[in-house]
């Protein structure tokens, strides 16, 4: 009996092979949008792993030089010789890989060694170790694939030699100190001591970055469980039929229940699958964006090509059983309790849905009241989470309630049958959409939402750009001594010349990077300020104030009169500035107490202020005139395209995954329309034996799905922005620690609304002609049927 | 060699200390080799000898507490060559590894610095006996060294003569002719301080350092050694080690309380493990019975702390012992390459 009645369901998908590919494609998809999203994460998150046990970053004590020049070898000496256990490092970039020394001798246990394990004879030669696919010309390499990417470290006299190094990057304080020891400031003057937390976590710095990819995988699943969902409930109704008569025969429900929920499970088990290889696609096809990404944020290498890590896959598959199953669990749930022989009543399952509604309409607006106390209570990543999944939940379990409402209010300004028919009809359909629309209710929301941001980041940041990167030109001086030559080179010959020094100090015990620009026109007439005292560049310049951005002033507290305690001096602050896309905190003080409290500081960078036109020419005197090499001159609209180059990649991402969850919430509508469309013949039936054309109704029936499409966008667009106002105001601020000021763009939203209606339409329009080319016999077979 | 860690990788030039006291036996390629005849030059041979594989600046010291107690104190600073030259900055082959450990008889405490040469991190110098790495000290005047949480400070003054070993300093190490340049100083007074935690211990006592430096001190089938340094009561010293191979080489100098010496070649000097203990490490023989028939002596070594295990990246016993017998005192013992 049981295997009759599994022969006898199973045979319903040879003859609908279609939907046996649709379910699949639902599952998958849904599958590979999370997966591949997740896999990304992992991707990167092994890199920040690899690259801080490479580095001992977030690890180790560190001392650098205040000046932020290199840390001489006698320094390091003597320190050592006063039992400061410290080991150097030296670090910089050759040919764009990331060269790291250490002095194998005294580093601690455990640097560059962290879950590396690999096998290899002692080497005889200079050797690098190196992570995949990076060489360097003429050194031996050694591939160790358990180094974080685009990574090579070796001994520090080799990497020295290779970097053509004076002196130690920094030191590594090793956790274990002799019982006595002097203080550092009493060896060795002008170092500063970073303990390991602060802006040097790369972990934590893209976190933020990993949120918003995070929740773009989740509302992917959800997007890919309504998907599934319609598929699963497509494929229980059309076979209701059968059910009712394996039940007539005298199969048990429990038994055509329990073969049910096992063909459920090996299909979504099949579906995930395939969704993970197309995640892996999704995933590798994006990931270099990404790794471009962050490499140009943060600095954090990633490497470029994925790797199948159980993480994700894993998750991928339990992700496609759950939601398989759970789609399943309601259809089944509806299947038991649907008496015997209601199997052919459309509007019975319709009067059903319509007392769960009030349920969903309840559930809905305490989700939006939740919503409401963490938009209150926001202050973290995890509030901000809260409260963008009580949003959007909340909003999607609100659908039904508000396109019944709407579509309530045209039955009555409703002319002539065929329109009062129309919009019935429609109500009538609401529950069979309504999870496709729920799927593109938060595909569009989301796309409003983070484009949003994206773009509000985007404008203000090239306005930033505008006004930080004022200079025409920007050159480096090779060492100290050359920047005294630059600086006299460049006398008389521009309009000014800005140096630009940076000491790492801390500030009320954060790390921060201390400035002392001089006092020039272009920073009076280009910086703009969120917050300053009257003549603010007077104070600051005259020693009584100091301006902190952004990001200073969050993790500080920091407020405009506040005092900012900095080595050797406390001020208030007298003006705070916007700092985007740096996450560390910024101090500028006067340049002459600057160079009071760091007399010998001597700066390499410049910022040269000259007439746009004379620019080339300049370039080329410091060129071939004065020697320096061409990369030490950067004009300064190379830099802008660089930071915009940076961001435009963010954008594809964006973009990407935008049109990816647009295309799965068409896919999900299509397929609720082609679960209504074996219904829908009896329900058409007699309105053509009244009169309506085969293309009438099938034009009707487009309409039908381009208006529902335009009213869920009118929902999902106050939604959308206030999406976008959580990610810029309470996500961004917890993870970037700066707030971005909204924008919004019309435009792009009519685009989307266009977008989303073409996307409706051709979803509609397969089913749409499949009902429009019903054989007339099939409608007549209706009336002869009587069901 | 497999190594299992990066860091093994990293730090190669340990391999010379990696591959524990058996790699004392590998080839001298390219090193200078110790002749016999050779005449010391002080003090250039005090700084050391890159052009050989391997040396040591080697001091142990009894001491005694205000209270009574005995304690034991070592500094060891070793230079491993990788190549028999000196070159200034990072491209420096030579390897310098410290060790120190101050014993109770109830607790060692131990601990480890490594150095690279040609920056000054450590060395020593030609000018005077001259030691160091980072903040560890030694020349005749003091000595200190220090871990997490104990460190010592002591003064140390010369006593007596150096001493010579084997033939005038040309120690001999198998019968297969390898050795080393070997001499010592065993008459340093010392006074000073021990510090454990927080507390304070003064103490006095005696100290005894040894210097040698060679290429390939050891036959290939040696696997390690037991070298007493014993000081005995009325003034009298000795030196002895016992070699383990495939035969069992001994080599002991009697040294006067004038400063004298007699050396005594193989079979001479005779070491016997009596009872083995469990330490930190392996069990290794704490209690022996060591004679020198030619001076009457027969006695029994016990060590103070039966585990004085140095757990370090080259792992030995290195501890104060005490002799009772025919003659009495208290010394050190070092055993090596047990496992």
């Amino acid at each position: 009996m049981r295997r009759q009645a599994l022969i006898a369901l199973l045979s319903y998908w040879r003859r609908n092979w279609l939907q046996f590919f649709t379910l699949l494609a639902g599952l998958a998809l849904a599958t590979a949008l999370w997966s591949g999203v997740q896999a990304i994460n992992a991707e990167a998150r092994a890199s920040y792993d690899a690259a801080a046990a490479t580095l001992g970053e977030g690890q180790y004590t560190q001392i650098t030089a205040n000046n932020g020049l290199p840390i001489a070898v006698e320094d390091y000496v003597a320190l050592r010789r006063v039992g400061w256990l410290v080991s150097p490092v030296v670090e910089g970039r050759l040919d764009g890989v990331r060269l790291i020394g250490v002095e194998p001798l005294t580093a601690p246990q455990g640097i560059g060694t962290t879950a590396l394990s690999i096998e290899a004879e002692l080497p005889s030669e200079p050797t690098l170790w190196v992570s995949s696919g990076v060489s360097v010309d003429g050194v031996t390499t050694v591939e160790t694939p358990e180094l974080a990417p685009n990574t090579a470290i070796g001994d520090i006299g080799l990497v020295s030699d290779l970097l053509g190094a004076q002196g130690i990057s920094r030191l590594l304080v090793l956790s274990d100190q002799p019982v006595r020891q002097p203080p550092l400031e009493s060896v060795v003057q002008g170092l500063n001591v970073q303990t390991p937390q602060g802006g040097s976590d790369i972990g934590r710095l893209t976190d933020s970055f990993h949120l918003n990819l995070t929740a773009f995988g989740f509302l992917s699943f959800v997007v890919g469980i309504f998907i599934v969902n319609g598929a699963v409930g497509l494929a229980f109704e059309q076979r209701r039929p059968l059910v009712r008569t394996l039940r007539a025969l005298g199969v048990p429900l429990r038994t055509v229940i329990a073969i049910m929920a096992a063909e459920m499970a090996v299909l979504s088990l099949l579906g995930g699958v395939i969704g993970v290889v197309i995640g892996y696609f999704i995933a590798a096809a994006l990931l270099p964006d990404v790794a471009a990404t962050l490499q140009g944020l943060y600095g954090a290498d990633v490497g470029g090509t994925l790797a199948i890590r159980p993480v994700w896959w894993l998750s991928g598959l339990g992700i496609a059983l759950l939601g398989g199953m759970a789609a399943s669990a309601s259809a089944l749930w509806k299947l038991s309790r649907m008496p015997l022989l209601a199997g052919a009543q459309p509007r019975a399952w319709s009067m059903q849905a319509g007392r769960g509604r009030v349920i969903q309409t309840i559930a809905g607006l305490f989700m939006l009241a939740a919503a409401g106390i963490f938009a209150l209570i926001a202050d973290g990543l995890v509030t901000g989470f809260a409260l963008l999944g009580t949003l959007l939940l909340g909003a999607a379990l609100l659908l039904p309630m508000v396109l019944n409402a709407a579509l309530a209010l045209g039955q009555r300004l409703a002319k002539g049958p065929v329109w009062e028919w129309f919009w019935a009809d429609t109500r009538q359909q609401l529950p069979g959409l309504s999870l496709a629309l729920a799927a593109l209710l938060l595909a569009m929301a989301a796309n409003i939402g983070v484009s949003t941001m994206v773009s509000s980041f985007r404008q203000t940041f090239v306005g930033f750009l505008d006004q930080r990167l004022a200079a025409e030109l920007y050159v480096t001086a090779r060492d100290e001594e050359d920047a005294v030559a630059l600086e006299q080179f460049l006398a008389g010959k521009v309009e000014s010349v800005l140096p630009i020094e940076q000491i790492d100090v801390e500030a009320n015990g954060l790390p921060a990077e201390l400035y002392g620009p001089i006092d020039d026109r272009t920073y009076r007439d280009n910086w703009r300020f969120l917050s300053q005292v009257p003549q603010m560049w007077d104070i600051v310049q005259a020693g009584e104030g100091v301006a902190i951005n952004e990001q200073l002033s969050y993790r500080g507290d920091l407020q405009l009169g506040d005092m900012l305690e900095l080595p050797g001096i406390t001020l208030p602050v007298v003006g705070i500035y916007g700092d985007y896309g740096n996450p560390i905190g910024q101090v500028i003080i006067g340049r002459e107490v600057f160079k009071e409290l760091y007399p010998d500081s001597q700066a390499l960078r410049y910022g040269v202020r000259v007439l746009p036109e004379d620019v080339a020419a300049l370039t080329d005197q410091l060129v071939s005139e004065y020697g320096l090499p061409e990369a030490n001159v950067i004009n300064q609209a190379g830099i802008k395209a660089y930071s915009l180059d940076i961001f435009e990649r963010t954008f594809t991402v964006t973009g990407a995954l935008n049109w990816l969850t647009l295309g799965v919430a068409g896919f999900a509508i299509l397929m609720s329309l082609l679960t209504l469309s074996g219904m829908r013949i009896p329900q058409l039936a007699p309105l053509w034996a009244l009169g309506l054309t085969r293309g009438r109704l099938e034009r009707l029936e487009i309409l039908r799905t381009v208006m529902l499409t335009a009213w869920t966008f009118v929902f999902a667009l106050p939604l959308g922005l206030a999406l976008a106002w959580v990610l810029l105001a309470v996500v961004n601020v917890a993870a970037f620690g700066w707030r971005l000021p909204m924008f919004v763009f019309p435009t792009s939203y009519v685009f989307l609304l266009v977008q989303a209606l073409i996307a409706a339409g051709a979803a509609a329009l397969w089913p749409a002609l499949k009902l429009g080319r019903t054989p007339t016999s099939h409608l007549l077979k209706v009336f002869a049927n009587e069901r | 060699m497999n190594a299992r860690v990066l860091a093994l990788l990293l730090l190669w030039p340990l391999a010379a200390f990696g591959q524990g006291f058996a790699g004392l036996g590998s080839d001298a390629d390219g090193f200078a080799l110790p002749q016999r005849g050779y005449t010391f030059d002080f003090p250039t041979d005090h700084g050391a000898h890159p052009e050989y594989r391997i040396e040591w600046w080697y001091v142990t010291a009894n001491l005694t507490g205000d209270d009574g107690a005995e304690y034991g104190v070592q500094w060891t600073l070793f230079r491993s060559a990788l190549a028999p030259e000196e070159a200034a900055g990072w491209s420096s082959p030579q390897v310098w590894m410290g060790h120190a450990a101050l014993t109770t008889e109830d607790a060692h405490f131990t601990a480890e610095r490594f150095g690279r040469g040609g920056i000054g991190q450590a060395g020593a110098s030609d000018q005077q006996l001259s030691a160091w790495i980072d903040d560890w000290e030694l020349d005749f005047s003091h000595m200190t060294a220090s871990g997490t949480d104990w460190r010592y400070d002591l003064s140390l003054s010369e006593t007596g003569p150096l001493v010579f070993h084997g033939a005038e300093g040309y120690s001999v190490k198998s019968a297969g002719g390898q050795a080393s340049y070997y001499y010592s100083q065993p008459f340093l007074a010392v006074d000073g301080t021990l510090t454990i935690g927080n507390e304070d211990i003064h103490v006095t006592g005696n100290a005894w350092l040894d210097r040698e430096w060679s290429s390939q001190p050891l036959a290939e089938d040696q696997s390690g050694w037991d070298w007493f340094s014993l000081s005995f009561d009325d003034g009298d010293k000795l030196m002895g080690f016992r070699l383990r191979g495939a035969d069992t080489y001994t080599s002991a100098t009697w040294i006067d309380a004038d400063g004298g010496t007699t050396a005594y070649t193989d079979g001479a000097f005779m070491a016997e493990p009596l009872e083995n203990s469990p330490t930190s490490g392996p069990e290794v023989p704490v209690l022996w019975q060591v004679q020198l028939p030619e001076r009457g002596l027969d006695v029994t070594v016990s060590a103070i702390n039966p585990d004085s295990w140095m757990p370090l990246t080259t792992q030995y016993w290195e501890g104060p012992v005490t002799v009772t017998g025919t003659h009495t005192g208290r010394g050190y013992l070092e055993m090596t390459g047990y496992e």
